[in-house]
């Protein structure tokens, strides 16, 4: 046994993976985090009190999860999916009926999209409560605020992709909050002063059209799967970058 | 099926049963820690974090993070094996359901739109919200509280906050789910749903009360000094209380970010203002400026 073990450690291929033997010491505790490129979002050393479970709730890191789980299984989902008004309705009948783990694999992205919107809600509440927007952190927070808002415009814009009842009425009621749009909305006020019409306001460029059909579903597809995430994943960078050069997660200064 | 139990396990709401669970939990632990936390520092202890000292990141926190992410995707894969998420009939442009509900986290904002018009409830409400939010750090100035939970040294803050948060937000989501039924109509969880009941609610507009047309140069008369007589004297109001009762605190304020406070609180304050004189006292419009295109009503 400790033969083979000898055997699969001390080859070329294992030593070119795992560059040195692991021992427990403080100098290996720290090199497991700055030799790992996932691990190296942390320091190699935090305070005490930032590793509680009762001061931060997990809950920033919970959204982080949440929304790798989604982007997992939103890949898995974008395989057995068509972005158009005919083949959209019929892939998710496939995906219930016909393709292994279809119905794991949707429900799975469904509620964990549910649960990043929760979760995301409570982070902020927490970051709230511990005055953590506080100075030098004002920055981060308004990061924070632009992804709670891409949370629900990612969930916003999968909402439509099933093209059932659902998802078309939802989106329909949404969408028209938009043409009241001061100015920029056919219904908005003053909108008729720039002689905006349902053909050219706020709405038309966010459905493709002035009705929900197949443009809007093209568009839906595009923000939630490559141009929202974009933005998301860039900010997130931002947001962990910032929460460390801004010192760490927040605890009381000794004055 | 009882109506209640149909309305909170549909698939969809189940999460907001969850979400109901998750935050009230969250809620009463963060006010906990907070009242313990005033405590400790009324009687000169020290809180959590003061005195602290670091830790390596490996193990300690690399090893809550597993546990956590292994608790969330059990819990999930449990939800999902559980729960199939909805899929109904095929898109139909021509069968409107009633009622026809946004995504339930934009539900408190169709909500507002029992009081509001579109253009406010749907658009500039929801943007305030967002500049609101991101204004905070920058408004706020007291320094304490920075760090650990509580409550007695930043009262207004936290109040205003889970005034927005718990009652303007997260309830009128709940409401929106589960108490909102055909025609937007109320109905308790326990009702039958009726899609031929109408409702006949004589509204009126704010100037109707004093028997002058809402929509004559009189009514926008008397709007105009409700809504702008609203803002200013909300504004001057605050003003003239912390001028007499903390003035140093108005000076390290500041003028502009007085204002700009004043302004963001008022405006979240007159959504319950608004809510009340439509519910008791029927009142629709506050100010009707009809001679704006597509109709600037307050």
């Amino acid at each position: 046994m400790n033969d083979l073990f000898n055997k699969v450690k001390k080859n070329l291929i294992w030593k070119s993976v795992f560059r040195r033997d692991y021992r427990n010491t403080v100098r290996d505790h720290a090199a497991a985090v700055f030799g790992n490129v996932f691990l190296h979002l942390h320091p190699v050393k935090v305070r005490e009190s930032a590793v509680k479970l009762r001061y931060t709730w997990g809950m920033g890191g919970v959204t982080f999860f949440a929304f790798i789980i989604l982007t997992i299984t939103g890949i898995v989902l974008m395989f057995y999916y068509h972005p158009t008004v005919n083949l959209a309705y019929e892939d998710m009948k496939d995906m219930e009926f016909q393709v292994p783990y279809g119905v794991i694999s949707r429900n799975l992205h469904r509620w964990a999209a549910h649960f990043m919107v929760i979760v995301v809600m409570i982070h902020m509440f927490r970051v709230f409560m511990t005055g953590s927007y506080k100075a030098p952190r004002q920055f981060n927070w308004g990061i924070g605020v632009i992804l709670l808002v891409l949370t629900f415009l990612l969930s916003f814009t999968g909402y439509l992709l099933p093209w059932d009842q659902l998802g078309f009425w939802a989106i329909t009621v949404g969408t028209n909050m938009g043409a009241a749009t001061p100015l920029l909305g056919y219904q908005g006020p003053f909108s008729e002063w720039l002689h905006i019409t349902p053909y050219n306001d706020v709405r038309f460029a966010l459905l493709g059209g002035a009705t929900v059909g197949g443009n809007a579903l093209l568009r839906s597809y595009i923000w939630h799967c490559i141009a929202i995430p974009l933005v998301a994943i860039i900010l997130m960078a931002v947001h962990f970058w910032r929460v460390r050069k801004d010192g760490g997660i927040s605890r009381p200064q000794n004055n | 099926m009882n109506p209640f139990i149909e309305i909170i396990t549909k698939p969809d709401n189940i999460a907001i049963v969850i979400m109901i669970v998750l935050v009230t939990f969250f809620m009463v632990w963060a006010f906990l820690q907070a009242f313990e936390n005033d405590k400790l520092r009324a009687s000169g202890q020290h809180v959590d974090g003061e005195l602290d000292r670091d830790v390596d990141t490996y193990k300690p926190l690399v090893r809550i993070e597993m546990i956590i992410a292994l608790v969330v995707m059990v819990g999930l894969t449990i939800w999902s094996v559980l729960v199939d998420a909805p899929l109904e009939e095929i898109a139909n442009p021509t069968i409107t359901p009633n009622p026809a509900k946004a995504p339930w986290y934009f539900l408190g904002l169709q909500e507002l739109l029992v009081y509001f018009d579109p253009w406010l409830a749907g658009v500039v409400l929801p943007t305030l919200i967002i500049v609101g939010l991101i204004a905070i750090p920058y408004i706020d100035i007291n320094p304490k509280g920075n760090g650990y939970y509580t409550f007695k040294e930043r009262q207004f803050s936290i109040l205003t906050f889970s005034f927005g948060f718990f009652v303007l937000w997260l309830l009128l989501i709940v409401i929106g789910v589960f108490f909102r039924g055909p025609g937007w109509l109320w109905y308790w969880p326990w009702q039958e749903w009726d899609t031929q009941r109408v409702v006949f609610e004589p509204t009126k507009d704010l100037s109707n009360v004093f028997g002058i047309d809402s929509r004559s140069w009189g009514g926008f008369f008397i709007g105009m000094v409700a809504v702008v007589g609203y803002l200013v004297a909300g504004m001057i109001a605050p003003y003239k209380y912390l001028k007499k009762k903390c003035p140093e605190f108005l000076e390290q304020l500041g003028m502009t970010r007085y204002l700009i406070t004043a302004f963001l609180f008022i405006t979240m304050m007159a959504i319950p203002i608004k809510m009340v004189l439509r519910l008791v006292f029927l009142v629709k419009y506050v100010w009707i400026i009809w001679f704006v295109p597509g109709g600037l009503n307050f």
